[in-house]
């Protein structure tokens, strides 16, 4: 009896917890939760120094109490909240909530699409929330045939029962997009999956690059590395400008990847087109310039009516354009060389690489030296008297390429469980599952027809179909008449 | 060609929509009626043929730039919907495109009061907020079909989502029987809170000069009136703000017998507030969300990181989530949803606008 009895309780306290976790009213309350909880988490600046935040703090707290509201923020986690355990907890009780919460619906939905649809007599139909009565001078059987016709037309698959005196149609059309939220539910889990499976076995990190150097590592922080497994090189960097002004137009590297010494993939990446190699993406994120770094200068020569050759200068190298006698020597450069409006001196206005330019001493035979300034982004800079052309083609070896590196094998899942999802939203919201109901009764010359129906969605839709499907069927039978 | 004419004459046609439309409600005059729609119409068709026209212009825009380019991408990349202010324009031609479906669909002209000042205060807002109407080069990160398709989606549930708001507000209006019930009252302070911060906006924008101007949004938000650094001003722009609110709670519901002695009913009016969501949901999930991730994932190797746009969308998406289940499974019906309805389009705007207006984010987008 005593054992009997505790089942019992322990039944009903395993009830009320499943049916707790299987609410809507907790949906809704996480929901609101989650969503109040992240607006804090745009607030307050996220990994930010403590600083900044103890500064933003200051403006809703004033200066002296900052200080104590951070701590209490920084220990409830709000200066990391998405990683916070509390919030991972929402969205693990969410997550629980979708599942016991679908898992608690299906069996009736499921029901509800197996059972076959019934005839339903008259009375049965005058209660369901769409319904309509109407009287026809014409035969029982002509106007079975013309309601058949006229549900076919609408793509209702009917069928029929017959008695004594009355007819019954019944038809049911979309009865499967009731399984439709539960696949949108099952998507939002598997995009959950998906993430985990990217925590869990993928990484990312960066990898700043210097133009000719190479790595098998790298950098999910300052002091954490992770071995890549094969060596990726960057041949070079460049950043291409629009024409007017400083606006970049491409940002991208030629990278390579190395494997047992040997190349085994090379690719000029850009942003928005990554390399890809088992499974690691190297992505084009940022770039910069190497503090004191000296780089070879790569011109490119042609004389007059002859062929270009491209020369790797340093810094005071001298050359000579070839069957000229005219001489050159690598005299100055610049990262970004303008005029100084003001002065008129030329001048750097950036120490990144925005309009770097080179100044050439060039040595003609006579004597008559000259410095001028060859610029690489305008190669018409570069012809000098006599129609030779030096080109300025880059400042090689003082930048460097910035890499997004990252591994998520979770990506795919997530991309799969979006399509779905996006399928089964369309489905759930403009395929509605429809049901309708026919009973003719009368004789050969007068009947009188209840219809009805119902629908899951889109109520007045259903409506406006079941008067058209009656205004068609009233026009041909009238038409039959005739 | 410039398109700017064009764009001007539809400015000036939604506006003039604006004013015949909430007229018609008074008035209740077929013609009247008939002219609104006319008006409307006639802007769409000039705001179209801008549209066209200046795709066309950025197209050559991106030839000039880019000579190795083929057709189509082109044509992608000079879609007009590469900055803040195209996609602005954008979302006016969406909600006017469903507004005139609407109009078609229910054989009724009185939402058109409700949803045109949707659309005139976006345009007012491309003006007050000094947005910069060039055609601008793209940045690397902006060259991206998802990103295309992402704005491109996004804005058409906007643009829906903007709907529902317009027949929850007339819904509100509608059913509520005193100005002290609470849905009225959260509605009625919303939508004038709402008119504030944007005649705020107009405020800032005469007392600065055009250099300042392009930094409007940045630096100075409602430094002329509510958060000027003199108290007085400040003081005095709270005092009209509130007397504001309590002026349009008050007389709000004077609408009511206007909107009753329409052919307006408040089933009519729930239904286009649901079908709008049912609508927006998926093209912002699809849109939004998915395609958002996806397109930073391909430029940035994350598709998810928490930054206040993407954060703010996900509360978007939460709030009409929340719609959807109050409604079709928490039993919450009529005026209780209709507020959800105004919460979630005012995530909207926040999410579009406050993002970058409030918060910072990593998001070139809106910035310009
Ligand atoms: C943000 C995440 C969620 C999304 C996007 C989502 C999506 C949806 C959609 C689109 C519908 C159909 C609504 C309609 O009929 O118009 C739905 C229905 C429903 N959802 Fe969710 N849902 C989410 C979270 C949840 C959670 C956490 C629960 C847990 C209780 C839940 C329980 C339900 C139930 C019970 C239904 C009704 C199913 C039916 O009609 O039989 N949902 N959901």
């Amino acid at each position: 009896m005593e054992e009997l009895e505790e089942e019992k309780e322990k039944k009903d306290i395993f009830e009320s917890i499943w049916h707790f976790l299987a609410s809507v009213k907790l949906a809704i309350f996480v929901l609101i939760t989650l969503a109040l909880s992240s607006i804090i988490g745009t607030i307050v600046e996220q990994k930010a120094e403590p600083a900044q935040n103890i500064a933003l703090l200051a403006k809703f707290f004033g200066d002296s109490a900052a200080p104590s509201v951070y701590n209490i923020f920084a220990k409830l986690g709000f200066m990391d909240m998405y990683g916070s355990w509390w919030f991972t907890s929402f969205l693990v009780v969410f997550s629980i909530n979708l599942i016991v919460c679908s898992v608690d619906r299906f069996p009736k939905t499921w029901r509800l699409i197996k059972t076959p649809q019934k005839p339903l007599s008259g009375n049965a139909i005058r209660s369901l929330p769409v319904k309509k009565e109407l009287t026809f001078k014409a035969g029982l059987n002509t106007v079975k045939d013309e309601f058949l016709n006229g549900l076919k037309a609408s793509r209702y698959h009917v069928l029929e029962a017959t008695e004594e005196n009355s007819i019954r149609l019944y038809t049911q059309k979309g009865k499967f997009a009731r399984l439709a939220v539960y696949v949108v539910h099952l998507s939002i889990i598997l995009i959950f999956i998906g993430a985990i499976v990217g925590i869990r076995f993928g990484f990312k990190g960066y990898l700043n690059l210097p133009e000719g150097s190479s790595s098998n590592v790298l950098y999910e922080s300052a002091t954490k590395s992770i071995p890549l497994g094969f060596y990726i090189k960057c041949n070079w960097y460049e950043t291409e400008y629009y024409e007017d002004g400083d606006t970049p137009k491409e940002f991208h590297s030629e990278l390579v990847v190395i494997e047992d010494g040997k190349e085994v993939l090379t690719k000029v990446i850009q942003v928005n087109d990554p390399l890809t190699y088992k499974g690691i993406t190297f992505f084009q994120s940022n770039y910069g310039m190497m503090p004191n770094a000296r780089g070879k200068f790569v011109l490119d020569i042609t004389p007059a009516g002859g062929q270009e050759k491209r020369l790797r200068l340093d810094f005071g190298d001298v050359f000579e354009i070839p069957g000229t006698g005219i001489r050159g020597r690598v005299h100055d450069f610049s990262p970004a060389l303008t005029r100084d409006r003001n002065t008129g001196r030329l001048t750097s206005y950036s120490d990144n690489m925005v309009n770097p330019a080179v100044a050439i001493e060039f040595m003609p035979p006579g004597g008559n030296n000259f410095v001028g300034w060859i610029l690489k982004r305008y190669p018409e800079t570069g012809i000098i008297p006599g129609g030779h052309s030096v080109k300025f083609a880059d400042y090689w070896g003082v930048e460097y390429t910035g890499l997004q590196v990252s591994k998520d094998p979770g990506v795919w899942f997530i991309y799969i469980a979006s399509i779905i999802m996006g399928i089964s939203l369309y489905i759930c919201f403009f395929i509605s599952s429809k049901k309708i109901w026919v009973e003719i009764t009368g004789d050969k010359k007068a009947v009188s027809v209840v219809v009805g129906g119902s629908t899951n969605r889109n109520r007045l839709n259903f409506e406006r179909e079941i008067d058209k499907i009656l205004a068609h069927v009233s026009q041909a039978i009238e038409g039959r008449s005739k | 060609m410039n398109s700017s004419v064009f764009f001007d004459i539809s400015a000036g046609a939604y506006i003039a929509a604006m004013i015949t439309y909430v007229i018609y409600l008074v008035l209740r005059n077929k013609t009247v009626g008939l002219v609104a729609s006319g008006i409307t119409i006639f802007g769409f068709v000039s705001q179209t043929a801008a549209l066209i026209i200046r795709w066309i212009n950025s197209y050559d825009f991106w030839m000039s730039s880019h000579p190795m380019s083929g057709f189509v991408e082109a044509l992608l990349r000079g879609a007009p919907l590469r900055n803040l202010y195209e996609s602005l324009i954008f979302f006016v031609w969406s909600i006017i495109l469903a507004h005139i479906l609407i109009e078609f669909k229910y054989k009724n002209r009185s939402l058109g009061a409700f949803v045109t000042p949707i659309a005139a205060m976006a345009l007012l807002f491309i003006d007050i907020s000094g947005t910069s109407k060039e055609i601008q080069p793209l940045i690397p990160a902006l060259q991206s079909n998802w990103l295309l398709f992402h704005v491109l989606l996004s804005f058409l549930g906007y643009a829906a989502f903007g709907v529902s708001f317009g027949a929850a507000a007339a819904y509100l209006i509608m059913v509520t029987e005193s100005k002290k019930e609470m849905p009225y009252i959260i509605g009625s302070v919303i939508i004038a809170i709402f008119i504030i911060v944007l005649v705020g906006m107009g405020i800032d924008f005469m007392s600065l000069s055009s250099a300042e101007r392009a930094q409007l949004i940045q630096s100075h938000f409602l430094k002329a009136s509510l958060r000027s650094d003199s108290g007085g001003v400040a003081a005095v722009s709270w005092v009209v703000a509130v007397a504001f609110i309590l002026v349009v709670w008050q007389f709000g519901l004077r609408l009511k017998s206007v909107l009753g002695s329409l052919a307006l009913t408040h089933t009519m009016l729930d239904e286009i507030e649901y079908k709008s969501i049912a609508v927006g949901f998926p093209l912002f999930t699809i849109g939004g969300l998915i395609m958002g991730a996806i397109w930073a994932n391909s430029a940035w190797g994350k598709y998810w990181t928490w930054d206040p746009k993407e954060t703010w969308s996900l509360i978007t998406w939460f709030v009409y989530a929340l719609y959807l289940h109050a409604r079709f499974v928490g039993g919450w019906r009529g005026k209780r949803v209709a507020i959800l309805a105004i919460i979630g389009f005012v995530a909207v705007i926040f999410t579009y606008l406050g993002v970058n207006l409030v918060l910072s984010g990593l998001h070139a987008y809106g910035s310009g």
